[in-house]
């Protein structure tokens, strides 16, 4: 009879009734404590129910609400009864009605026997460890906290706001430093012999009786007085998500649960059957607790709920757009300008690095996907209507569909540009542009000037006012911006620059180019654009004289003179 | 459950079950707002602090964990994290090949047939007046209303709530009174917790259905809907593409972002 258990229990009666069975039968003293709130006849058909249970003991009631001091009153009176009536017992396991013993009992005092003059608790400074709920650390232990936190929080804040405004601090008792830590303890008779007798005690408990969730810190800070050996952590597996609240463990827990070694668990769904059936186990092991898989598994869960996944829009994740965390799933490649002078680039692209290349995605016909089909990855339609309802969210989708292949598409001034904004913005995107490259199709189109006039002039203007926008200070993606005239002058650079970007650092280098529109006769025809009164500035200045298509061949000089 | 004066037999079925209440009513389903009416003084009446669930006999509800946790875990869990109300989008399944190949036979699970399901092609806006996300897409979109978005029908649903006498339904399962019970979705860039309701439609008996309510024009805007889709290749359309995925449970589509577990774990 070394071990004793102070079992707190406030619901699922029935489940509690059946843990204090276990704890008996493993042969350890139970002092119950039951929520003032739980009627009378439930508490007497609950004590009656466990009348056969040998060595056990029920404590004077009182009210437990969440965070409240009642909680700490209701384990200091059980604990005195524990000590007073069980003088066996050495350790004393502070546990709750949803509380389960993994692993065989005998087991854990086995362990508490090798270290006998352990105190098992955990015990932090607020100093050093940040504590999550409502972002209170120090200030719950010098502030006032008249207003119930469950209930109502708005008064609750203000009272708080109001106190740290003014400066307001209460005084914390001498000898103390507050620390906190999980509720559930594991303490030496001495110790918590110790805490409970302190000649000081009415002055510390009157100081907690304040405190802001004083069961998370009552002994957690007294323990530092008395305590020859702190093991600061809790031999109670219990984990907490970002709302402070623990997370409950189901059916399907059970194997996590088994592979853990640890000794008690909490808290168990009073409804999962199974795991209350298979624990405690009774083949018994030497394993010492091994949170680590449990740990991963929940703190993955945590971050799934405040952080999400970057790129994914959807039915219970809609971010505001200044807040998302990322546009987009993963980087890609807006291109611009490099079809209209290399007819073939697309298909070349594709053979040359490893990525998904789409045609205009938002071209006004429909949107071209890589391999011209109708309907892609996820479903995505190619009509122009439909992507242009939402034009914003067709490329998020994309981009989260296919976020297992690099995705570039093409895009240009004849496309809508609903995106312009947002790819600009998008510190996933690498938007390579040629600008004034427009200009090589109505080149090459031989339709009349009048009409070739007026859409260049229209096609300048957009890309003008979308290269502003990749030029605010606002745009946050890798742009690349250079003019037809210069891309010309040194092609390869800039696709190289392309490919090195699929390939995230240095790609294969290009040996092989795609065959560039025949430009003879451009500058011509620029400077007829500019002869019309249409000046395109974008593309840079090409010479009007035609350029050499081929070197010139010199006429041989005949080695023989025929002749004379 | 409400029995909209069916021919099915599924009134008799259901009057033999033990665990179920049947309520019947002859009236028109669009003159009680697609029903909402009958249901919302139920649920007033009855469910008043309980979870309720609102689906149509073709809605198959999913959540996190719904292969080894009852719904009443859900429950529990929602309670503990002091959430009233729970957001689970209808994902349209769809059979391969065109729908009235798809006989269904009584008893059949309807997702040996419509196991078909588009992942990633729907669209969302914000209702700023009521606070609800508005989804529109999937099959029924790209098949149907290419032609008009807009017009598309509405995904969004709120099916799972902590009922309150003072609540109500206002289109449907779409959007609920008091507006708070909306955000079902966070705005800052986690996910919070949802499920879906598969929703098996196209099937064989979608054709004549089709037909028969567009003459009816008992559902949202007079059976504009049913109206698009008799007009449609006889209403018997083919939805399946090369993308298509198939149904497998409920972590694949947790996977794909269509729900999430949020910080259930």
């Amino acid at each position: 009879m070394t071990l004793g258990v102070v079992m707190l229990v406030h619901t699922a009666l029935d489940r509690a009734a059946q843990a204090i069975r276990h704890w008996g039968a493993g042969g350890c003293p139970v002092v119950v404590h039951v929520d003032h709130k739980v009627d009378d006849a439930r508490y007497s058909a609950f004590v009656a129910a466990l009348a056969d249970v040998k060595h056990i003991r029920f404590s004077k009631r009182f009210r437990c609400e969440w965070g409240t001091w009642g909680i700490v009153v209701a384990s200091q009176a059980a604990s005195t009864v524990m000590l007073a009536e069980f003088p066996d017992v050495r350790h004393v396991y502070l546990a709750s009605g949803a509380c389960l013993p993994l692993r065989p009992i005998a087991e854990l005092r086995d362990y508490l026997d090798a270290r006998p003059d352990s105190d098992f608790i955990e015990s932090a400074t607020t100093a050093d460890v940040p504590w999550t709920v409502g972002g209170l650390d120090e200030e719950r232990f010098v502030l006032r906290f008249p207003f119930s936190w469950k209930n109502r929080r708005r008064l609750f804040d203000r009272y708080v706001k109001i106190q740290m405004a003014v400066g307001f601090k209460r005084k914390i008792p001498a000898g103390l430093e507050p620390h906190m830590g999980s509720q559930w303890w594991c303490l030496t008779r001495r110790t918590l012999g110790a805490i409970l007798n302190d000649p000081n005690r009415p002055v510390y408990d009157r100081y907690f009786r304040k405190v802001w969730i004083p069961d998370e810190s009552y002994y957690q800070t007294l323990v530092r007085l008395h305590s020859n050996w702190i093991e600061s952590r809790s031999l109670t597996l219990s984990k907490f998500d970002f709302q402070g609240k623990p997370h409950v463990f189901y059916d399907d827990h059970l194997e996590l649960l088994r592979r853990s070694d640890c000794f008690v668990a909490r808290k168990i769904w009073p409804q999962a059957d199974l795991l209350y059936r298979a624990f405690p186990r009774t083949e018994r092991a030497t394993s010492t607790p091994n949170t680590a898989t449990i740990d991963r598994i929940f703190t993955h869960a945590v971050i799934r709920r405040t952080r999400g996944r970057p790129g994914l829009y959807m039915q219970s994740c809609y971010p505001h757009m200044d807040r998302e965390n990322g546009f987009t799933a993963t980087p890609y490649s807006v291109l611009q300008g490099f079809d209209d002078i290399m007819p073939d680039f697309t298909a070349w692209l594709s053979r040359q690095a490893s990525a998904e290349v789409h045609g205009h995605l938002y071209a006004s016909d429909r949107a071209h996907f890589a391999g011209g089909e109708g309907v892609f990855r996820g479903g995505q339609s190619d009509s122009a209507k439909l992507r242009d309802y939402n034009g914003k969210t067709f490329l998020t989708d994309l981009i989260w569909n296919g976020r297992t292949h690099y995705q570039c598409f093409q895009f240009g001034p004849k496309d809508t540009q609903d995106i312009s904004w947002m790819i600009a913005k998008d510190t996933n995107a690498l938007i390579s542009v040629v600008t004034g490259a427009w200009a090589i199709p109505l080149f090459r189109s031989g339709r009349a000037m009048r009409h070739v006039r007026k859409e260049a002039a229209r096609l300048q203007q957009i890309e003008y006012k979308q290269l502003k926008i990749l030029r605010s200070p606002y745009a946050r993606a890798r742009i690349h911006i250079c003019s037809l005239s210069e891309f010309v002058a040194a092609p390869v650079d800039a696709l190289q620059l392309i490919v090195d970007q699929i390939a995230r650092y240095r790609g294969v280098a290009i040996t092989e180019l795609p065959a560039m529109a025949d430009l003879t006769g451009f500058g011509e025809f620029l400077q007829d654009l500019k002869n019309q009164g249409m000046h395109p500035f974008l593309t840079g200045d090409f010479p009007i004289v035609k350029l050499p298509t081929s070197p010139a061949v010199k006429a041989r000089k005949p080695y023989v003179a025929h002749g004379k | 459950m409400v029995d909209n004066d069916s021919n099915d037999g599924g009134q008799d079925y259901v009057a033999a079950q033990p665990d179920i209440s049947l309520w019947s009513t002859k009236s028109g389903y669009g003159d009680a707002r697609s029903g909402m009416d009958w249901l919302t003084f139920l649920q007033g009446k009855y469910a008043d602090g309980h979870w309720a669930l609102t689906v149509d006999v073709d809605e198959f509800f999913v959540y996190p964990f719904c292969d080894t946790r009852p719904m009443r875990a859900l429950a529990d869990w929602l309670d503990a994290s002091e959430v009233r109300s729970f957001g689970a989008m209808l994902l349209d399944m769809y059979p391969k090949g065109p729908v009235s190949q798809a006989v269904y036979e009584k008893g059949q699970n309807p997702f040996d047939l419509a196991s078909w399901f588009d992942a990633g092609n729907y669209v969302i806006s914000r209702n700023e007046l009521m606070r609800n996300l508005w989804i529109q897409g999937g099959p029924r979109a790209r098949a149907f209303f290419a032609d008009k978005p807009k017009t598309a029908p509405a995904l969004n649903k709120i099916p799972f709530v902590k009922w309150s006498r003072q609540y109500a339904y206002v289109s449907s399962t779409h959007m609920i009174l008091p507006r708070g019970l909306n955000l079902v979705y966070d705005q800052q860039g986690g996910e919070k917790t949802s499920g879906l309701l598969l929703h098996a439609k196209f099937l064989n008996t979608f054709g004549a259905r089709a037909a028969q309510e567009a003459v009816r024009g008992q559902h949202y805007g007079d059976g504009r809907e049913y109206q698009t889709y008799a007009e449609q290749n006889g209403a018997d359309p083919d939805l399946w593409c090369n993308w298509s995925e198939k149904y497998i449970n409920w972590r694949q589509l947790e996977v794909l972002g269509l729900m999430s577990k949020g910080n259930w774990a």
